[in-house]
């Protein structure tokens, strides 16, 4: 009868595992994605002077399919 | 009795690594999160300054708040409320669709209060921030 027991433990320990693996709150990998969104959003000098250069090109690509186009 | 003990053994192990992998990451790619950021970073250049001169500060709960109205002259003070509330909305938004697109929507919650500590933590020197309720400059 105590034989029993062991493996019922574990099973119990296991499915615990099993569940808590969907309920749980990755925290540190929450911290994880917020900085690199922060990040981007209160983006550095250096993004600044990329981003501008990013919409430039965006903004260029359209013209000059509409000259094509007439 | 032996084979029994290795399969719950192996059996846990494995319940161990998956538990290690799933919680190893939170997804912020989706067509909603690109365009919140955009447009939060769009934004941000325009409120930096106000940000800089301490009339809008970084609320405890994740949000910004016009903290002190008398900083913003008096012409522009509706245009920076109407930014303030569009910045809140968005980030209210941010914090929604990271928990969806992950799917928890019951993170929400939680993903706004870990928001709420880096924004802080990353705000620069001078900026206010809210802690315990009163505001405190960085």
């Amino acid at each position: 009868m105590k034989n029993v027991w062991i493996p019922l433990t574990f099973a119990a320990f296991v499915l615990n595992a099993c569940v808590t693996i969907n309920i749980y709150f990755p925290a540190a990998a929450a911290e994880k994605a917020a900085d690199k969104i922060i990040d981007e959003v209160w983006q550095t000098q250096k993004d600044d002077k990329a981003a501008p250069k990013a919409n430039e090109s965006r903004t260029a690509v359209p013209n000059t399919k509409k000259e094509e186009a007439k | 009795m032996k084979h029994l003990t290795k399969f719950w053994f192996v059996l846990f192990a494995l319940c161990v690594s998956a538990a290690a992998l799933a919680e190893a990451d939170i997804k912020v790619s989706s067509p909603g999160i690109t365009a919140l950021k955009q447009s939060m970073h769009a934004r941000h250049v325009q409120l930096r300054p106000y940000l800089d001169s301490g009339a809008v500060g970084l609320t405890a709960d994740g949000m910004f708040a016009l903290r002190d109205a008398g900083k913003v002259p008096l012409a522009q003070r509706q245009e920076v409320n109407a930014m303030v509330a569009a910045e809140n909305q968005d980030r209210s938004a941010l914090y929604a669709e990271i928990s969806n697109a992950n799917g928890h929507p019951e993170w929400q919650a939680e993903i706004r209060s870990t928001f709420a500590q880096r924004w802080i933590e990353h705000a620069h020197p001078g900026w206010w921030v809210q802690s315990g309720g009163a505001w405190k400059q960085k």
